[in-house]
């Protein structure tokens, strides 16, 4: 029997050549993003030492431009950001939730387990 | 079997026609799998900062570690390992590239995209495998205990062995021969064994020789385990004193001063936990990044037989895309995490 209530979302996702041209042009501009991050990343990371003043900022620009990163390619290479909304959030926020948590206690354990073993000497 | 099926239909679910995602079911689950993924390596990765965190400074800094590039030699820091990124970033655009043509029914341009993927994704997987090779081989120099107990990683140029004379006969060598071959494994493994005494080499059968090496250039030593004189932090040791004190520990004749390498037990670069996170950690990514090629390859094969083509839709390269792209979004991670900071 064929059934009537199911929808085939993988017919929805086709596009004409006009669309597939505008996408193409998102796709280069985030390649350029990611490849000048990147060289940035390298550059900084070779020329400023761990040792120095400016690593703490280094070290956080790092980070930032990492999430930057991975919000291009979750949000654009991989179309969440052309998903429903409610897609979006299934992933995204249990999962944001969960790892800021396991960072949070991972790195204040750590500490405390330095402390513990500098007061055994070590 | 058919009564409870008719009576759990999309209507009484949720009201009928349109789904709450409006995805494909292949494509949610490759969703979820992908999550549940991405908290493994989140897992390894927090467990890799719990312990550099818990190490501080004796833990190595990338830039130091990886700063070599093929048929270039030393002093190339993280170049390498951008380059694997760039090659990864690459692979990820013709993949998003291939998805696009699919969106179009373009058969022939999901082709060559992807084909240009799996490319890519063998030249990231042989990166890797140079990248291994040279870390399980290490530095010319390695990791020296000092005299005082403290342990330091050393930089530099290191000058050529040119050969070894004979000074003192054993079993297969002769008074004044000259040796020319295999110096450099010969060198490491004396020095391992403590086999190297003021400046010559000893071998297993009584030979002894003297080691005609050119001065080394620039050395630096790096501590990274406190000893009774030496504190992890400290400034580096540079020029004679770095050099004195480095001999000293290898030309000592004691066994296990010297660590070249890395291995499951030691390594030259820090503590032994550093290793064991660079293997699980690369080699997990690596192992997905594998996968990944060999997924490809079997979609590319659809592409080509037209199994999609018939079906009306490119999702399946879609779908593969997913996953590939999580494999470059898992390396931007570990690249920023172990290699840069």
């Amino acid at each position: 029997m064929e059934r009537d209530d199911l929808i085939e979302y993988s017919l929805h996702n086709h596009h004409d050549e006009a669309t597939g041209k505008s996408i193409r042009k998102k796709i280069i501009q985030v390649t350029v993003l990611l490849t000048i991050i990147t060289t940035v990343e390298v550059f900084l990371g070779a020329l400023i030492k761990q040792s120095s003043d400016a690593w703490a900022y280094v070290k956080w620009s790092f980070i930032i431009m990492t999430l930057v990163k991975a919000a291009y390619i979750v949000m654009v290479f991989m179309h969440l950001g052309d998903e429903k909304k409610a897609l979006r959030n299934v992933i995204l926020i249990p999962y944001a939730i969960f790892i800021a948590y396991l960072i949070f206690i991972g790195l204040w354990e750590a500490t405390e387990v330095a402390a513990a073993w500098k007061s055994f000497g070590f | 079997m058919a009564g409870h099926t008719t009576q759990l239909d999309a209507k009484t679910l949720w009201g009928g026609k349109e789904s709450p995602f409006q995805t494909s079911y292949g494509k949610l689950m490759m969703w979820f799998f992908l999550v549940s993924d991405a908290l493994t390596f989140s897992g390894l990765l927090i467990a890799y900062g719990f312990t550099r965190h818990d190490a501080q400074d004796a833990w190595p800094i990338g830039e130091e570690t990886f700063n070599s590039m093929p048929f270039l030699g030393h002093g190339y820091p993280l170049l390498y390992v951008a380059l694997m990124t760039f090659i990864l970033i690459v692979s990820s655009v013709t993949m998003v590239l291939a998805v696009e043509a699919g969106h179009r029914m373009d058969r022939k341009g999901v082709t060559n995209w992807m084909i240009a993927t799996i490319i890519g994704g063998f030249f990231f997987v042989g990166s890797q495998a140079w990248e291994w090779s040279h870390f399980i081989h290490g530095s010319e120099f390695g990791k020296i205990e000092l005299a005082d107990g403290s342990q330091a990683i050393v930089k530099g140029h290191f000058g050529e062995i040119k050969n070894f004379t004979v000074i003192e006969a054993g079993k297969h060598h002769k008074v004044g021969e000259v040796m020319k071959e295999d110096l450099m494994h010969e060198f490491h493994h004396a020095a391992e064994k403590g086999h190297l005494e003021g400046g010559n080499i000893h071998f297993a059968d009584g030979t002894v020789a003297k080691i005609n090496k050119a001065k080394d250039h620039e050395m630096k030593l790096i501590i990274k385990k406190s000893g009774s004189k030496h504190e992890i932090g400290s400034t580096p040791i540079t020029g004679a004193a770095a050099e004195k004190m480095y001999y000293e520990a290898l030309y000592s004749g004691e066994a296990n001063r010297v660590v070249y390498g890395a291995n499951l037990k030691q390594n030259e670069y820090g503590p032994q936990q550093y290793a064991q996170f660079f293997f699980f950690i690369t080699g997990f990514h690596g192992f997905h990044v594998f996968s990944g090629v060999m997924i490809n390859i079997i979609i590319l094969i659809g592409v080509l037989g037209g199994t999609y083509h018939k079906r009306g839709h490119y999702e399946m390269v879609e779908k593969t895309g997913l996953y590939w792209h999580f494999v470059d979004l898992v390396w931007v991670f570990v690249f920023t995490f172990f290699y840069l900071i």
